[in-house]
């Protein structure tokens, strides 16, 4: 066989891995021999030894050395894009005002498919569907809330301390142990002595993963998928329990009519007139479909400086299903279904 | 108001009162409400043709009135009371011989004869969930409900149906097995009826033979199916269900031949086109879907800001655009200038303007008609 010596600079590569010097020249030693039939396509002056254009790191059958070929592949990339850069930003300084404006990079939010159900502040159908469906009693100002919290049958500490600092949250609201009782019967209880919500926390394996949200007189029933709950005594800094002023009520980014019902019924949680000295409020932010829950109470240092301080209970929801009517899993009409194989296969589409 | 009434195919009652009406040529949707009495108690609950030529639209609201909508004027024409919100929705209304029968929750069937005030009536049991009429023998009509069995009617017979089905024998457990008839519909062209029941069965019973038991029963998906709709000509059924899944049985074996995807809200409306294999869906996720029966893709999707509750087919082609370029240079102008107030459409009276616009419509629109015939035949013909 022909060896063709192609010059291959050790000096380079021991710079940036110095530990492994001594592995390192036994593999330049190897890898020159091996590469040298490889290398008789193409020779180049260039450190890295030239390779045939159809070859692949793939193709490399020894991981070391495969690990060490993708590892030289990344540092190569990386130089380049800092060398990139700062052209680019030397270009920018060179052209002073004259230079074209930053480029936004992309993200999700900002690729996201227009959704046709986008609400217009000005429409005036939904605006009117808006005005008289369910919530029209307690938006009309006719109705302050009263809630109902329980869990699923026999709920476990993390659940039961879940629900004590979700009913401190929320005003006027009631902890129930559930006693394995259906939830069909207890909702015409619940109506009769004027409840207007029935949220159950459903429990798995110690946890809480659900969240069954009715609106009581015939509303809609939403249910979700609870993660990552974070208890008071887990914040960091957090501070003192809340108090039982009613806290305002934050809701971002409901934009879509779906996102539009159920940030009603968010709001119609809390009581209508939140009482500012409390300084508490509650956030429900709304981020490619996932609901975050934070409670934080705020103090205005300035005017133009606001300091927080998160108490209360976190948890982000998840939607999986909107059922017109009270709770009825089996014979209840769905307004809306979480599909996920026909929703879920576009990364940028969102529902709420 | 007129023109854009007659460029609509498809009409979708909501739940907010306001019938609407959808140009798939144009893809434009329209609102056709009375300002005024726009409420929840005119939510629409039942939509049908109020003649054979389809210029006539009689929609049923909840209150308990019937109101006549006129296709080529684009407004309502007529409001009749029959009947009031202490007996329930309509759960169908239907046209004969210049009679119109209207059935209420409660059981109550009524034949509201025209000209005279009385009324033939009939008591098809409580609960009643559908009432559907026999497009090729106009005066039997079916009845079914929640622990009502499917009846069927003859309306100059009206003391006892002509047919009423049995409940299946007991299950495996030896227990009863519960009735719940959702939906209703004739099958063309025999003595057939096929029932989509609350309890996702399917069954089809012929009132010919002895048998009073369903001849086929079949079962689709775990949720009850709420509408039913039957395509020309082949052997198939397309029920809906309150998950949004529509799904398109065959009913010789009684087999699902494919499923309809994108809804994702309870199916409240089901029909599909006489002629073209479409199948148009609306229901509480606020869309109204075309889809074709044939390769079961969606071909139309119309966002319509209320919950839908009927809808109702045209004959005609739907995609065929309207008449003349003399109507279609109105339309674009007026679109541009509608483009800002498409939302509500109030209904005015006629005025003088009002009346020369709707001369030259309706002359537009019989030449249209004629060459939709035209098509129509040819149609036919392959």
């Amino acid at each position: 066989m022909d060896f063709v010596e192609v010059p291959v600079s050790e000096d380079v590569p021991s710079k940036k891995c110095k530990v492994k010097k001594e592995k390192k020249k036994q593999k330049r030693a190897e890898e020159t021999e091996d590469k040298g039939p490889e290398s008789e396509c193409a020779e180049t002056s260039s450190s890295r030894p030239a390779l045939p254009p159809t070859f692949s790191l793939s193709e490399i059958k020894n991981k070391q050395r495969r690990q060490l070929m993708f590892m030289k592949l990344k540092q190569e990339k990386r130089k380049q894009k800092l060398e990139l850069r700062k052209k680019r930003r030397k270009e920018r300084e060179a052209l002073g005002d004259k230079a074209p404006p930053k480029e936004v990079p992309k993200t999700i939010e900002n690729q996201r498919v227009y959704d046709e159900t986008t609400v217009d502040p000005e429409d005036e159908e939904v605006a009117y569907d808006e005005g008289t469906d369910e919530f029209s009693a307690y938006f009309n100002k006719l109705i302050n809330p009263k809630v109902l919290i329980t869990t699923s049958d026999r709920p476990r500490g993390r659940t039961v301390r879940f629900c004590e600092q979700l009913a401190s949250v929320i005003p006027n609201a009631h902890v129930y142990y559930r006693r394995g009782l259906a939830l069909k019967r207890i909702i015409p209880q619940c109506i009769s002595r004027d409840f207007t919500y029935l949220l159950v926390i459903n429990e798995d394996r110690k946890v809480p993963n659900g969240m069954i949200l009715c609106h009581l007189p015939d509303g809609p029933t939403a249910h979700f998928k609870v993660s990552s709950v974070r208890l008071r005594k887990e914040m960091k800094r957090k501070g003192k329990d809340p108090t039982e002023h009613y806290p305002e009520v934050i809701l971002n980014n409901f934009t879509t009519r779906l996102g539009h019902s159920i940030g009603r019924l968010f709001a119609a949680l809390f009581p209508h007139d939140p009482q500012f000295e409390g300084r508490q409020v509650a956030t429900f932010h709304n981020q490619r479909d996932f609901i975050f829950f934070r409670f934080h109470r705020y103090i205005f240092k300035n005017e133009k400086r606001v300091g927080i301080q998160e108490l209360g209970p976190r948890f982000t929801l998840k939607l999986r299903s909107l059922q017109k009517g009270t709770f009825d899993s089996k014979f209840g009409e769905y307004e809306w279904v979480h599909k996920r194989h026909e929703m879920d296969s576009n990364r940028r589409k969102f529902h709420l | 108001m007129a023109d854009k009434s007659q460029i609509c195919s498809v009409w979708v009652g909501s739940e907010t009162g306001i019938l609407k009406g959808v140009s798939l040529s144009k893809k434009r949707a329209f609102n056709f409400c009375d300002m005024s009495s726009v409420s929840r108690e005119q939510e629409i609950c039942a939509l049908t043709w109020g003649d054979q030529q389809e210029s006539e639209v009689l929609v049923g609201c909840v209150n308990g009135s019937v109101k006549t909508f006129s296709t080529e004027k684009g407004v309502f024409t007529e409001t009749r009371v029959c009947g009031d919100f202490s007996q329930g929705r309509f759960t169908g209304i239907a046209v004969t011989d210049r009679s119109l029968i209207t059935c209420v929750e409660s059981g109550l069937l009524k034949v509201w004869t025209e000209g005279s005030a009385d009324t033939a009536e009939i008591n098809v049991g409580g609960g009643v969930c559908r009432m559907r009429q026999n497009p090729s023998q106009r005066h039997r009509v079916a009845t079914g409900g929640k622990e009502n069995p499917l009846k069927v009617w003859d309306l100059e017979r009206p003391d006892k149906p002509i047919f009423t089905a049995k409940n299946v024998a007991n299950d495996w457990l030896d227990l009863r097995v519960p009735v719940w008839v959702r939906d209703v519909a004739f099958i063309p062209d025999s003595d057939r009826i096929v029932t989509c029941t609350g309890y996702h069965q399917v069954r089809v019973y012929d009132p010919s033979t002895p048998q009073r038991r369903p001849v086929l029963e079949a079962e689709f998906g775990e949720y009850p199916l709420t509408a039913l709709a039957l395509p020309t000509g082949h052997d198939h059924v397309v029920v809906g269900n309150t998950h949004g899944q529509i799904a398109v049985l065959d009913l010789r074996k009684g087999l699902v031949r494919g499923c309809m995807k994108g809804l994702a809200g309870g199916v409240r409306g089901l029909q599909c086109h006489p002629s073209s294999p479409l199948l148009a869906s609306c229901g509480l996720d606020r869309f109204l879907r075309i889809h074709s029966l044939e390769d079961r893709s969606t071909v139309h999707k119309v966002y319509l800001k209320s919950r839908l509750n009927c809808v109702l087919l045209s004959s005609r082609d739907l995609e065929l655009v309207g008449s003349d370029a003399a109507g279609e240079v109105e339309e674009v102008k007026e679109e541009e200038r509608d483009e800002v107030w498409d939302s509500m459409e109030t209904v005015r009276e006629k005025g003088e303007k009002r009346a020369a616009l709707e001369e030259e419509e309706e002359e537009c629109g019989e030449t249209g008609e004629k060459e939709e015939k035209k098509k129509k035949r040819k149609k036919a013909k392959k």
